[in-house]
């Protein structure tokens, strides 16, 4: 007898259930998986679920392979300008995403002034005060056209850019502003002197200066008519009184953000997930009004139904939601209105200082994570 | 540099120099990936040093291995990320520059028509 009904009992199988859908996840796991929750108080399942064996016990292959990440990768541009753009990625995860970031911001080289010889300073402006400022102007110039300069080579026309800053302000007149468009370009090289202890020696052959031009710049096929200038020419540099002089001459060389904020190609980049508004059940009339004037940049809209004279809310543009939570403050608007971040799509701004347009540098940003890569490999093997 | 066991070569910490979160996040997201790995991680031992220590431990496979296989697919990823963008800003630029074709034209239709009135 006992037999017989042990024989009856069946193993019972969650998957045998009708409605559980086979190799994919539960709807409310597809959420914690694909969504950031953003609650009243916090965000909630913040972090990204990479690891390949995170559903194995549902029969559920969570490592990516290469085929379903090409298949699913998607880039759509919205803006792009002289100087900035945005443009979304669809299919990728924060990791990447960070780290192109940091590298559009630290690691992508560009030219800035660097070494200020200043022969004549008497405007209340602090010599190194000004150097500092010098530093910060943008160059309009693609870096790619240069090389590093590092502490045993020779400054030349392969890895120097000279300026000259030469402006007075006349006993009588009015005080003058110094601007960026007063650095003038000198393709031939610096033209100060430098100091040597053997005068007699040198009369006959040319003074020695402090780089080491072997030929003009102008010469080079891509400055021939691009003229190397700063980027904006009003940014202030300095202000000078009557009666005040400032003469120098400044070398710019190729840096990366890493070394100082200078060299950083950007003004910034930044990425946000898309936010995702749902409405958890249908707002109507009065609710729905109340719903549209909450939100400060108009995310809803009411829809209205016709002849059943029911207006109804809508999420019209999430795409604009700060996630201020203005919608689910207050009594019970919890349970009607949801925010969510989708994890694996980036909305990508990119604003150039003006070396190189925005689209150039992310690609070299993609290029300088594939060398990274390169360089690990090597010293793997 | 890798600190492992002679024995097994299935766990090893691997050292690398002038390197931070940049290629480290990455790496350890595709090595989390790969199902080889049954555990991954890095860490900074100082802020002030460039060092970032990445730890791998696999199902059998040698440790070596699976981080150059993990980084062999991170340079296919970027390398497909960027023929995407590239195409996708080509793409864009051309819709441009047809749609400032559409306004011209429209422009100067409108123009023509009010010269014949």
């Amino acid at each position: 007898m006992a037999e017989g009904a042990g024989e009856e009992k069946k193993k019972f199988s969650i998957w045998d259930l009708p409605d559980v859908p086979m190799g994919q996840l539960l709807p409310h796991l597809e959420l914690q998986r694909s969504r950031v929750s953003c609650n009243k108080d916090a965000p909630i399942h913040t972090e990204s679920i990479q690891y390949s064996g995170a559903y194995a016990s549902m029969g559920i292959n969570n490592s990516s392979r290469l085929d379903r990440f090409s298949n699913n990768f998607r880039v759509e541009v919205v803006r792009l300008n002289e100087d900035d753009m945005e443009f979304d990625m669809i299919g990728i995860d924060a990791a990447i995403a960070n780290s192109f970031r940091r590298i559009l911001i630290a690691e992508l080289p560009t030219m800035a002034i660097e070494k200020v010889f200043i022969a004549n300073n008497t405007s209340i402006i602090q010599d190194e005060v000004l150097a500092h400022r010098l530093g910060l102007v943008p160059i309009h110039v693609d870096p790619r056209l240069f090389y590093y300069l590092s502490e045993n080579d020779q400054p030349n026309e392969k890895n120097t850019i000279v300026f000259k800053l030469h402006v007075q302000c006349k006993r009588g007149s009015p005080r003058i502003t110094v601007k960026s468009d007063a650095l003038k370009w000198l393709p031939n090289g610096s033209e100060l002197v430098k100091e040597t202890r053997n005068a007699a020696s040198d009369s006959s052959s040319k003074p020695e200066t402090y780089t080491y031009f072997s030929c003009s710049q102008e010469t080079i096929p891509e400055f021939v008519k691009n003229l190397i200038i700063p980027k904006y020419p009003d940014i202030i540099i300095a202000k000078l009184g009557p009666g005040r002089e400032i003469e120098l001459e400044a070398h710019a060389v190729k840096g990366i953000g890493k070394t100082h904020a200078k060299w950083s190609p950007v003004a910034t980049a930044w990425y946000r997930m898309l936010p995702e508004v749902v409405l958890l059940e249908d707002i109507e009339d009065d609710l729905a009004e109340e719903l549209k004037s909450k939100c400060p940049v108009n995310v809803f809209d009411i829809e209205d139904l016709g002849k059943a004279r029911r207006r109804r809310a809508t999420v019209a543009r999430p795409r604009a939601c700060t996630l201020c939570r203005e919608c689910i403050k207050g009594d019970d608007w919890e349970k009607r209105v949801a925010l969510h971040r989708v994890k694996d799509h980036f909305i990508f701004t990119i604003e150039s200082t003006g070396a190189l347009p925005p689209e150039v540098l992310f690609t070299e940003a993609m290029k300088i994570l594939e060398d990274e890569c390169e360089r690990v490999i090597t010293e793997l093997s | 540099m890798e600190h492992g066991s002679f024995t097994d070569n299935s766990a090893a910490t691997f050292s690398l120099t002038d390197e931070d979160h940049t290629i480290a996040n990455a790496v350890r997201f595709t090595l989390n990936q790969d199902p080889r790995v049954t555990f991954c991680g890095y860490s900074i031992p100082h802020p002030s040093e460039a060092r970032v220590n990445i730890r791998v431990q696999t199902t059998g496979d040698p440790a070596r291995e699976v981080l150059k296989d993990a980084c062999q697919n991170l340079m296919l990823m970027c390398r497909h990320v960027r023929c995407t963008f590239d195409k996708a800003v080509e793409d864009f630029k051309a819709s441009n520059a047809v749609k400032a074709l559409k306004i011209d034209s429209q422009d100067s239709s409108g123009d023509d028509s009010e010269e014949s009135e």
